[in-house]
């Protein structure tokens, strides 16, 4: 069995395993966390976006 | 047995002054070189024995031989053993020679903090907000190069780099990319694409780095004794932000290497056309496109570096000791797993996934577009170098982000060069005898002791000069003139 193979057949056991319900809580959880992140990051975005992309330009390099 | 693979990083940084877009990016990287307040030595680097010009498949020819003004001015080395300076008007970070690929993440990152510290006081002194970027695009078709280093041996013939580099490097972009927003250089429209550098590349093989660029890249320049090795200069590779991804990417380019000098590789898996296949995985987020193969058939980079993976698990196993090399297959195996069945899983790893979870997040909840300046401020604002800026930060700060080094540890690494190469030797000079430098280059320090001619060390071999060879000969000696003494005058 190639590490592909082996990879794929260890994947498919655990996601039989896995109970649904866990991963739902999983992916709520996920999303709770994309939530804030986002809220913090919202604090610190670029004030003028647009005039912030307008600006960043680079001279090109290697 | 394959050479050591001595490795590291070269970075230019994206620069932007607030408030002020006329700014001449020369004058602003130079003030940021020039205001990195930790211990290093301004000096002139010795052009002369530099020879970016000379083409590894033999040609020869010395085109860009002459000193390049801009870089000239200001040019400094660190007490770490790296390089600073202004190339191409922008700050460029060149990390120190490293002994395995865990070492030369590190010293890639400690470039960041040096670059933040840089930047920070650049806006301290000129009343100008400076800000450091790394990354390799502005997203207007302009980019600049995040290269990375490997040591080579002279005998390994650049016929087979290219043979069996190519397919490599251009499959490793799934887990090398830092993400990108649209397209540049008339390469598809495409609204996210996995990397930032893949629509720049036009050549298979050539010695350009700054337009036409190459999959390989032919500058034959080894820093060392020509006789005895190659340097192989990647310059298709993204900055990268996670530590796990600059070690993977380093770690497996290392790894495929050292099989390919001791002739390991069964087969190069010729791409047909790799560089439309450059473009291609870059901008096929479900890594399940075929890719036409030279021999017929087709494979997906997925399945490409799958068999790779195969065959380097069955050298490391059989020719590698060092259990560093067991980290990086098993990191690579997790990766290639995780991209083939959940790659949003990665986005505590690869930098394209972690900005693409971002920007995924912003467009749900904000229902704006691909096209929105918003999205592409953000796509920038992830490479920032501020840590309370920088969006790669604040989910590290968050714990988003999965970390091989403490900040405790990158902090030293700006200070303490890597013990196992000749950068130690390097950088203990900085330390000990700043006022007897005059001029470096990676291969040879050159002293003024008082004496009527100036006296240069030659350091032609990439492993000596390490701490276990030079650290008493210097602990001992109490300046410079003492130093030349104790090597033999």
């Amino acid at each position: 069995m190639s590490d592909r193979e082996r990879a794929q057949s260890r994947r498919r056991e655990e996601s039989d395993a896995a109970e649904e319900t866990t991963q739902r809580t999983e992916s709520e959880a996920d999303l709770e966390e994309l939530d804030e992140l986002l809220d913090e990051i919202d604090e610190v975005l670029e004030e003028n976006a647009e005039e912030f992309v307008k600006n960043y330009v680079q001279k090109g390099g290697q | 047995m394959a050479l050591h693979k001595v490795l590291g990083t070269e970075t230019e940084y994206g620069i932007v002054v607030r408030g002020d877009p006329a700014y001449n990016p020369a004058v602003a990287s130079t003030l940021v070189v020039n205001s990195y307040p930790g211990t290093r030595v301004k000096l002139q680097w010795s052009f002369e024995e530099e020879s970016p010009g000379r083409d590894a498949r033999g040609h020869g020819h010395d085109a860009y031989g002459s000193p390049d003004p801009e870089s000239a001015v200001v040019n400094s080395v660190l007490a770490n053993g790296a390089r600073l300076y202004v190339d191409h008007a922008h700050p460029e970070y060149s990390a120190p020679e490293c002994y395995d690929p865990l070492e030369a993440a590190l010293y890639d990152k400690a470039g960041e903090w040096v670059m933040r510290k840089a930047a920070s006081v650049a806006t301290e002194v000129s009343g100008r907000h400076v800000s450091l970027y790394k990354n390799n695009s502005d997203g207007k078709g302009n980019s600049y190069g995040a290269h990375e280093n490997y040591l080579l041996s002279r005998e390994t013939p650049f016929t087979d780099v290219i043979r069996f580099a190519t397919t490599f490097l251009v499959t490793r972009q799934i887990f090398t990319g830092s993400g990108k927003i649209g397209r540049e250089n008339d390469r598809p429209e495409v609204d996210y694409q996995i990397t930032q550098r893949a629509d720049f590349f036009e050549e298979e093989v050539g010695l350009e780095t700054t337009l036409k660029r190459p999959i390989i890249n032919t500058r034959d320049e080894p820093h060392g004794d020509p006789s005895r090795y190659r340097r192989l200069h990647v310059i298709m590779g993204d900055a990268n932000l996670s530590e796990v991804q600059i070690f993977l990417k380093m770690g497996t380019t290392a790894l495929m290497l050292a099989a390919l000098e001791d002739r390991a590789l069964p087969d190069p898996l010729d791409l047909f056309d790799p560089v439309e296949a450059c473009w291609q995985v870059s901008h096929d987020l479900s890594m399940k496109r075929p890719l036409e193969l030279d021999g017929g058939g087709t494979a997906t980079a997925l399945e490409l570096q799958w068999r790779y993976h195969e065959w380097l698990s069955k050298y490391a196993e059989k020719e590698l000791d060092d259990p560093v090399w067991k980290q990086v297959l098993d990191e690579w195996q997790r990766t290639l797993e995780l991209l083939e069945t959940e790659p949003t899983r990665l986005a505590d790893t690869l930098d394209w996934v972690a900005k693409m979870r971002l920007l995924d997040g912003y467009r749900d909840r904000d229902g704006i577009d691909w096209t929105d300046s918003k999205l592409r401020a953000l796509a920038h604002q992830y490479h920032d170098v501020d840590p309370d800026k920088g969006l790669y930060y604040r989910m590290a700060a968050r714990g988003s982000m999965r970390r091989l080094f403490t900040d405790e540890q990158i902090e030293s690494a700006t200070v303490e060069p890597p013990t196992r190469t000749r950068a130690y030797f390097r950088g203990r000079c900085v330390t000990e005898y700043p006022g007897a430098l005059v001029a470096a280059n990676w291969d040879s320090l050159v002293f003024d002791v008082g004496e009527a001619t100036l006296k240069r060390v030659p350091m032609m071999e990439p492993l000596k000069g390490d701490a276990a060879r030079v650290a008493a000969l210097i602990d001992e000696a109490e300046d410079a003139a003492a130093l030349i003494e104790r090597l033999g005058g």
